[in-house]
């Protein structure tokens, strides 16, 4: 589903944010990505979504290889992967519901396929009851939830989640990671990363981790 | 997730409607529901929305408003139109039979609409009507004035390139003792006119980038509000296009507004003047009623000020949505 082959990525003002990294993850696999704030996680996410570009080396996500990916395309290429961040990045001025459904909405979907989408995502998620209500008026707990129903709603094979857990105590962690695991049975693939490395020992899945911007630690394919 | 799901969805649907219309359909109802958030989002600040609708109408009003006083000022010269003429008074020994050879010889030129002939004694008649010297007409023993042809020119003829020409033509005719030029009036009048309507016409493109900037200016603090939204928007997958969509749409309501506040505006002038108008024509003894925009210039006015909307928010969109394909 992913491959990276010797991808460097340079910021001008930061310098070096991965160097020299290779790795490839199944389609179905779930991994996580750890490290120390600023080894590089978010960088190696943004890869994959083209919210940045390598500076050098080849990323291959789905099949396509992403540096011959005009910008055009790009917007395909986002439709295709489900992205979760620790701020959540919920729009205040619109119901939950209307959040959910705007990666249906840029796809130009018809409302009523959009109506029956977005209650499963919410139903799967448990927040059925509130889609109606502004985000602001929910849990921070409740909000990445309903980021994470915004994330599989268009029913992506792929998952990306930056710190998904960051803001959230230890009870509410684990039913985040309840809903991965869930959607992990169902054959997607997600990679998440998060500095919570105790949780993710526990867990049985591919940990990789980052350290200054290099693959330091990788538990390999399960 | 259960894609196989999906695929037999998508399948059932194709079968029940075709490929292509429901996508169409998806994408106009995509269009309605933009246009209809964008309304309503402009009508929930109606104050800020008024404000630059007011600055949008006011530049398009001048403009509008000298075009209508052009029209207007074509009008009135059109009633003296026909007076455009050239009067030939030919030679004494030339007769009405000779002169209505001439006057079909005359009739042939392009530049002339009609020849009129007037006989020596519709001549004297008229004379002895107009000068008030009727008992002392009648003294006369014989009838001493020369026929005339009255030669009715195309308003294209009063262009100084084809009248001149046209004059000296006629004027070296042998026929002719002397030749009386009622055009010289006509061509000042149309030229006065032309100034009018180029001054309008140069108005309106200054002020019609007036109305570019005003709603670039409006959209660009529309998309610095909205940055947080379009970053999710492209996180998410919508296309440039799709990022873009409302904010055009603001900027075709700003221009339909501004658009329909200057028709009221320039209508609200002429209803002002109307009366004034009616007096000084009356004093004139003549009627001439203030014509405002026709059925066929309200809509150019409607359509050219949503474009000029539309064309500002594009402008204002191509410069500061750069973000819209990578955030």
């Amino acid at each position: 589903m992913i491959e990276f082959t010797h991808v460097s990525k340079r910021f001008r003002e930061r310098g070096d944010a991965l160097k020299d990294l290779s790795f490839s993850l199944q389609a179905g696999e779930m991994a996580f990505l750890t490290g120390h704030s600023g080894a590089g996680k978010s960088t190696l996410l943004k890869l994959i979504g083209l919210i940045e570009r390598p500076t050098r080396g080849q990323i291959v996500v789905d099949g396509r290889s992403l540096g011959d990916l005009p910008r055009r395309r790009i917007p395909f290429h986002r439709r295709r992967i489900g992205m979760i961040f620790q701020d959540h990045r919920l729009l205040n001025d619109r119901s939950v519901y209307d959040n959910v459904a705007l990666p249906l909405a840029v796809t130009g979907m018809s409302g009523r396929e959009i109506g029956r989408r977005v209650r499963a995502a919410l139903d799967q998620v448990g927040l059925l009851a509130f889609e109606r209500a502004r985000p602001v008026a929910l849990s921070s707990g409740e909000q990445q939830r309903i980021g994470i129903a915004r994330a599989v709603v268009a029913r992506p094979p792929l998952i990306l989640a930056d710190e998904p857990t960051g803001n959230l105590d230890p009870e509410l962690s684990s039913e985040i990671y309840d809903l991965f695991e869930r959607f992990h049975e169902v054959g997607v693939t997600l990679l998440i990363a998060t500095h919570d490395q105790e949780r993710v020992a526990r867990m049985a899945h591919r940990i990789m981790r980052l350290h200054q911007g290099r693959l330091v630690a990788d538990s390999g394919n399960w | 997730m259960p894609r196989r799901r999906t695929v037999a969805n998508t399948a059932r649907r194709r079968q029940l409607k075709g490929p292509h219309p429901p996508r169409l359909s998806a994408w106009l109802a995509q269009h309605r529901k933009s246009a209809g958030s964008t309304l309503q989002q402009l009508l929930r600040q109606p104050v800020a929305t008024l404000m630059t609708a007011a600055v949008v109408a006011i530049a398009l009003a001048l403009p509008t408003a000298l075009f209508v006083v052009a029209e207007n000022v074509k009008a009135l010269g059109g009633d003296w139109q026909p007076s455009a003429a050239v009067s030939l008074f030919l030679e004494t020994g030339i007769d009405e039979t000779a002169g209505a050879a001439l006057k079909r010889q005359i009739a042939d030129d392009p530049a002339v609409t009609s020849v009129e002939l007037i006989s020596r004694a519709e001549g004297l008649t008229e004379f002895r009507e107009y000068s008030g010297l009727g008992s002392a007409v009648d003294q006369l023993i014989a009838n001493p004035l020369p026929v005339v042809l009255e030669v009715h020119l195309r308003p294209s003829a009063l262009e100084e390139t084809v009248l001149e020409p046209l004059l000296s033509r006629l004027q070296s005719m042998p026929e002719v003792q002397f030749l009386r030029e009622d055009a010289e009036w006509a061509q000042r009048f149309e030229a006065m006119l032309e100034l009018l309507q180029s001054g309008a016409a140069l108005l309106a493109i200054l002020l019609g980038l007036g109305v570019l900037l005003v709603v670039g200016n409006t959209i660009r603090l529309e998309i610095e509000n909205h940055r947080e939204a379009i970053r999710i928007l492209c996180l998410v997958g919508a296309t440039a296009a799709f990022a873009r969509r409302p904010f055009l749409y603001s900027g075709a309501w700003y221009g339909l507004l501004g658009g329909s506040l200057a028709w009221l505006l320039v209508s609200a002038m002429i209803w002002l003047l109307e009366g004034q108008v009616a007096h000084l024509a009356s004093l004139y003894h003549t009627s001439f009623a203030l014509r405002g925009l026709g059925p066929a210039e309200v809509p150019l006015l409607l359509a050219s000020s949503t474009l000029l909307g539309v064309l500002g928010s594009w402008i204002a969109t191509a410069r500061h949505l750069g973000i819209a394909d990578a955030p």
